[in-house]
């Protein structure tokens, strides 16, 4: 079937790149092809506007440096437009029960269905807001956001000057959790830290995760405090994604006795999309005990550059007189770093050494 | 920077300056920082007339294709009237367009520093020859530090390959911070054996190697070259050798005598460099 008009009138208007509809959608309604909802696993993003999310999101998936997410604009803002214009352009035969729309970020973000770890899709979503369309949008569809939920992120501005409506809203989405996905790891995230005293921030963090803790029993949830400015985002963000893999321990063991035949200093286990570090294995000390967040973010950056040229990086490997490092893409999700501080180890020994290693169960 | 005021002493400043670069905004009205270009161009080159005026028309990136063009054009021309007025037509200004958010102003500064460097020519040709009998598409000598390069290749300048390589410095070094000192935090990520090899998924391979304490090559070529490696590797070593020889003898003449001219040819000086190990 070919594009609905509102579709055709989307894309032209330059909106930018087509998001996965945030509602599990039957596949294939009106032409729009979708990719198997019922196999992917949602990621909710969940918080109020002006949280952060969308900022956290390009930085983690998106690749954009802190610098750049002053540019991004009001996401619900623009969703509440797209839908609206959406209404008027329907054709009557659509209904309206079956509205189609997107979720368009201001900003052309590199991946279109940002996907990690195999299946798992991210789902950005504002709630809590002024915005009564919004409200009633997101009352009526509760069901279908929350069916199939792996994980929920909620993002708490703490500067935020009304604690107890977003504790409202938190516990309403919890409800729904309860209901929907009651297996879902849900993770609360305490955003724009740095907006804090430097002396202050331990003590506000302790209090806004007791709160948290007890508002959300019967369910668990596991707090972490962020801001875009440091390594706090990305190691709330490795943390989550560390639980997520469903054999983590199992995959530290194997990486050890990998490490153990080669000899070592440290190897590092990264989620393809996003460089976040999923597991490590050190033999030797390090001196820099923030070397992940660095090496994520040195990865990253460049990534973004190669993309500029339409090009991925796929394998590299650094020396000078003290060590030599490899980086290569491991499995389907993952690439691996090698460290070693013995630097006459040759590359072909390394990869044979990583091949036999794929293949054992 | 006030001309009048006595202690300015701009006539001993300049007589040691080999390039004078004047940045413009170009996102602001441009009218008076033209007569202050005019001013400033004008004493400095009554005191030193072998000097290289370079014009900086800055914060481009806030401005339309057209538009640049457009205020290069301008401002070149208003500045070569006003020294025609002045009877300063031999006074030669290069005007360049940068910017802070592309790789504009590094590639601006490496044409201001190229055109400083005596022996341009033969590091030219010596990464001519390299090149051509490697395999190798594009190879640029650059400074680690500044990221500016001072040498490339005949072949035309990419912008986005260049930045590429500013990037790829940029992972070397920084990873190098990160593993690559000793166990008491001493040496230098950046020494004798640095060096680095980027595969990208378009059969595109980016080469780093260490040639002296500041600079590095990187070259650009393509996976079925660089199977070729031990060649590679083989020519490198020979190309270090004679970098080194180039800038050695550089320093010798430059004690003897005050004045550079063109580039001096090359004398077969033992130095102390450590031999490469040919991989």
């Amino acid at each position: 079937m070919e594009e609905s008009d509102s579709e055709k009138k989307m894309e032209k208007e330059n909106l930018g790149p087509r998001m996965d509809p945030p509602i599990g959608e039957p596949e294939g309604s009106l032409g729009w092809v979708l990719p198997n909802t019922a196999m992917k696993k949602k990621v909710l993003l969940m918080g109020k506007s002006g949280s952060g999310k969308t900022s956290m999101r390009s930085i983690i998936f998106a690749n954009y440096i802190a610098r750049d997410t002053r540019r991004l604009g009001a996401t619900s803002k623009m969703f509440y437009l797209i839908v609206k214009s959406c209404d008027l352009n329907l054709n009557n035969t659509l209904g309206c029960s079956n509205l189609i729309y997107h979720i368009c970020f201001p900003v052309d973000v590199e991946h279109s269905h940002v996907r990690f770890l195999g299946n798992l899709v991210l789902n950005l979503w504002d709630c809590g807001g002024q915005d009564t369309f919004m409200e009633n949008y997101f009352t009526s569809q509760r069901d279908n956001i929350f069916r199939n939920v792996e994980v929920l992120i909620y993002v708490f501005d703490v500067e935020s000057r009304e604690l107890e409506k977003d504790m409202h809203y938190y516990q309403s989405c919890l409800e729904a959790i309860l209901q929907n996905s009651p297996d879902a790891k849900i993770f609360c995230l305490v955003h724009k830290m740095d907006l804090v005293q430097e002396d202050q921030r331990d003590l506000i963090f302790k209090e806004r995760e007791e709160d948290l803790r007890r508002l959300s029993r019967p369910l668990e949830c596991s707090c972490f405090r962020t801001s875009i400015w440091d390594e706090t985002l990305y190691k709330a963000w490795s943390s989550i994604v560390y639980q997520l893999i469903p054999n983590v321990q199992q995959l530290e063991m194997n990486l050890r006795n990998f490490a153990e035949i080669i000899e070592a200093d440290e190897v590092l286990l990264f989620e393809r999309a996003t460089f976040l570090v999923i597991s490590h294995y050190q033999c030797k000390e390090q001196r820099d005990a923030h070397r992940f967040e660095k090496i994520s973010n040195i990865i990253k950056q460049f990534k973004l550059s190669c993309s500029k040229l339409a090009a991925s990086f796929q394998s590299m490997e650094v020396r000078n007189s003290n060590f030599a490092a490899f980086i290569d893409i491991f499995t389907s999700n993952t690439y691996v770093m090698v460290v070693m501080s013995d630097p006459s180890i040759h590359i072909p020994f390394v990869e044979s050494v990583r091949m036999n290693w794929k293949d054992q169960p | 920077m006030d001309f009048f005021d006595p202690t300015f002493d701009y006539e001993m400043i300049f007589r040691g300056t080999g390039a004078l670069i004047y940045v413009i905004d170009a996102q602001d009205d441009y009218m008076e920082a033209l007569t202050r270009l005019h001013i400033t161009v004008s004493k400095a080159y009554k005191v030193n007339p072998d000097m290289n005026f370079e014009v900086f028309i800055h914060k481009v990136d806030g401005l339309s294709d057209d538009h640049k063009i457009e205020t290069q054009r301008d401002i070149h021309q208003r500045a070569n009237d006003d020294l025609a007025d002045a009877g300063l037509e031999k006074l030669h200004l290069s005007f360049y367009l940068t910017s802070i958010y592309d790789h504009s102003i590094f590639e601006a500064f490496s044409k201001v520093v190229q055109k400083l460097i005596p022996q341009l020519l033969t590091l030219e040709n010596l990464l001519n020859i390299f090149i051509s009998d490697s395999g190798i598409e594009k190879a640029f000598l650059f400074d680690v530090v500044s990221k500016i390069y001072i040498a490339t290749d005949s072949s035309p300048v990419d912008m986005q390959s260049y930045e590429l390589r500013c990037d790829m410095i940029d992972v070397v070094i920084d990873v190098s911070c990160i593993y690559g000192l000793k166990e008491d935090g001493s040496g230098s990520a950046y020494d004798k054996e640095s060096m680095a090899i980027i595969k990208l998924n378009n059969t595109t391979v980016l080469y780093l190697k260490e040639v002296t304490k500041f600079l590095a090559l990187v070259c650009i070529l393509r996976e079925e070259s660089f199977e070729r490696k031990g060649l590679i590797d083989y020519n490198f070593h020979c190309f270090r050798k004679a970098i080194h020889e180039v800038f050695e003898v550089g320093v010798t003449s430059h004690r003897s005598c005050s004045h550079q001219t063109s580039a001096p040819s090359l004398k077969a000086l033992t130095h102390n460099g450590t031999p490469r190990n040919a991989v």
